[in-house]
């Protein structure tokens, strides 16, 4: 059969794609492997989301919730109010993004948009680079550079504050966003640009009403996509916020030290009794994390599917 | 259910990096081993590892395994019966006590070292002594500013360690609480927690406002000791192995370990070591060795 086959390729005179029997049996497993594969990473991620249930559900009844909502974060002292620290991580996100938003979008715009092919070609691995750097890395740099330019710079009594941590988290969610945001201009049409430019646009303005407005669907994705980076972002934040459990309550805060959800869990999980009401309330904090994170891809994803829904262009 | 239960009222360690360690011997051992379970306190467990090293190239047909996990832990353990020698930066609470009792333990306590805790700021603060009642009111968050306590129109930036390090709570007790147990003052919530000592010490070395404190063997030359006074009027004391081993020094503990009844055999000497010989080993670790007529 497969002489048959290949005699057949022979008189086509045409190469094709492998073909026969002969191969079947090895496809067939391979597909079976990547499909088990496939299939078992779900697995896995519902097996740790119901560890994280299992273990995190109990705060829920042992500590009421107007304390769980309260305002003081003291574990040791049975004082399990989680408000702090969802503000906490809120506010540092929020602001990265602010931070990371425009210088984002205005690389990807340069990398696609303006520079040459040669400097394209030197920017996207550069900027992919970037994300490759660690965090602890990021967080020592952070410490001993980045928050004693802010005290110094703005005044503050510390450079410990929310709005260092922010700057570190920009700086981790911008590889992210400068690449997805990058793909999503790549996805406009020539046409559009030509038509811009045919009607009498500068190319600021093409570039500006034209090109960015109909990839913003996909700049949309790189920025929850960024989001999802910051939020659960837990080392840096950890070494450069102060982790000071206030309730941010006005946009002063961003100036001062604040405590994340993130760092509140790994500062406080190594040394916690298991099965204590502390570890129920950690694996609590993971929990409101988790939903936080999951709406946040999930406007992601439903950005994506109206791109593709619309074609990617509006 | 009952050990987490009493870890979770024990002091973890100040290091969080403490995690368990067992040493064991190498097949060199010889067929008469005997084992010595050694479990509590973070803040001590590196230094009784390091005894326990030491004292194994000694004796060769001891085997000492140590592992941390908190006082609470250790004290739990020698409760059950699991181990000989529980060691603890606090002394057993009446409750410990009870359970021992029901168990038929008679907990023994041996001093096996002292700690200290100093406070300290950035070498240009020109503040050089505080009394207790000023640092107390200061991490209460009363006072906000250093010329409030005689220094520089400064803020003040607290700095702690974070909640679940022993060091924290010691410092809670005995400063901010001035040692009553019936108080109930918190750190303000203004308090920045460092997960680890470099946290501090990285602050501290460069921010001119801030106040910091941890343990004195953990105090590097680049940040300043602050003198204690005990109440307004009374000397301010600086940390240091002399001023903490008369006693003058007021905010200092006792590390213990504790056998389940008087300690025989092996146990016994080892104990006895770790109090004369081995007491070389607890500066190096940053600790202050037990004064000599203490032996």
């Amino acid at each position: 059969m497969s002489s048959a086959a290949s005699r057949e390729v022979e008189r086509q005179g045409a190469p094709r794609p492998l073909a026969g029997r002969a191969f079947g049996a090895g496809e067939f497993a391979m597909e079976a492997l990547i499909r088990v594969l496939g299939f078992s990473t779900i697995g896995f991620v519902l097996l740790i989301f119901i560890f994280l249930l299992r273990e995190g559900v109990p705060v829920f009844f042992e500590v009421p919730a107007r304390g769980l909502f309260s305002t003081l974060w003291y574990p040791t002292f049975k004082l399990f109010g989680t408000l702090p620290l969802i503000l906490g991580s809120v506010l540092v996100t929020v602001a990265s993004i602010v931070i990371a938003l425009p210088l984002g979008v205005a690389t990807a715009v340069f990398v696609r948009e303006v520079a040459p092919r040669w400097a394209r070609e030197v920017l996207k691995p550069v900027i992919e680079v970037l994300a490759g750097i660690p965090s602890v890395v990021l967080g020592f740099f952070g410490m001993t550079y980045v928050a004693p330019l802010v005290r110094v710079l703005l005044g503050a009594p510390t450079g410990l504050t929310a709005f260092s941590g922010a700057l570190l988290l920009a700086y981790m969610a911008l590889p992210t966003i400068i690449s997805v945001a990058e793909d999503a201009l790549d996805a406009v049409p020539r046409g559009y640009r030509d038509a811009g430019l045919a009607m009498g646009a500068t190319r600021w303005q093409t570039i500006w009403r034209v090109v960015v407005p109909a990839g913003r669907s996909g700049i949309l994705t790189a920025v929850m996509l960024g989001m999802g980076r910051a939020i659960g972002e837990t080392m840096a934040v950890m070494m450069v916020t102060g982790n000071a459990a206030v309730m941010p309550t006005t946009l002063a805060f961003l100036f001062k030290p604040v405590r994340t959800m993130t760092a509140t869990i790994a500062a406080e999980m190594g040394e916690v009794a298991r099965g204590s009401t502390h570890y129920h309330a950690l694996f609590g904090i993971g929990i409101i994390l988790f939903v936080l994170t999951f709406f946040i891809n999930l406007a992601a994803a439903k950005a994506i599917f109206q791109k593709r829904r619309r074609g990617g262009l509006r | 259910m009952l050990l987490a239960g009493c870890a979770a009222s024990g002091r973890g360690g100040p290091r969080p990096a403490a995690m368990p360690a067992t040493l064991l011997r190498g097949n060199a051992a010889p067929a008469s081993t005997f084992t010595l379970q050694n479990t509590g306190s973070d803040t001590l467990v590196n230094l009784a590892l390091a005894w326990a090293e030491r004292y194994m190239e000694i004796h060769p047909e001891v085997r000492i395994s140590v592992t941390g996990g908190g006082s609470g832990t250790g004290i739990a353990a020698l409760i059950n019966g699991t181990i000989q020698i529980a060691n603890a930066s606090r002394e057993m609470s009446p409750e410990e006590l009870e359970t021992a009792r029901k168990n038929g333990i008679t907990p023994v306590r041996f001093t096996v070292a002292l700690d200290a805790i100093a406070v300290v700021e950035n070498p240009e603060n020109p503040v050089k002594g505080l009394t207790i009642d000023q640092i107390s009111d200061m991490y209460k968050g009363k006072f906000s500013r250093w010329d409030q306590v005689g220094g520089e129109d400064r803020p003040v930036v607290l700095l702690s360690r974070e909640s679940n390090s022993g060091t924290y709570v010691y410092f809670l007790e005995q400063v901010v609480r001035k040692g009553d147990p019936k108080a109930n003052a918190l750190f303000s919530p203004q308090t920045l927690l460092m997960p680890s000592s470099e946290g501090i010490t990285a602050e501290v070395r460069q921010n001119p406002n801030s106040i910091g404190y941890d343990g004195l063997g953990y105090v590097t030359p680049d940040m300043k000791k602050v003198a204690i006074a005990r109440r307004a009027g009374a000397p301010y004391v600086l940390p240091s192995a002399a001023s903490v081993r008369d006693g003058s020094y007021p905010v200092s503990r006792p590390l213990f370990m504790y056998t389940a009844g008087q300690p025989t055999g092996q146990v016994r000497t080892y104990l006895s070591w770790v109090m004369q010989d081995g007491q070389e080993l607890v500066k190096e670790l940053g600790f202050v060795p037990l004064p000599e007529s203490g032996k």
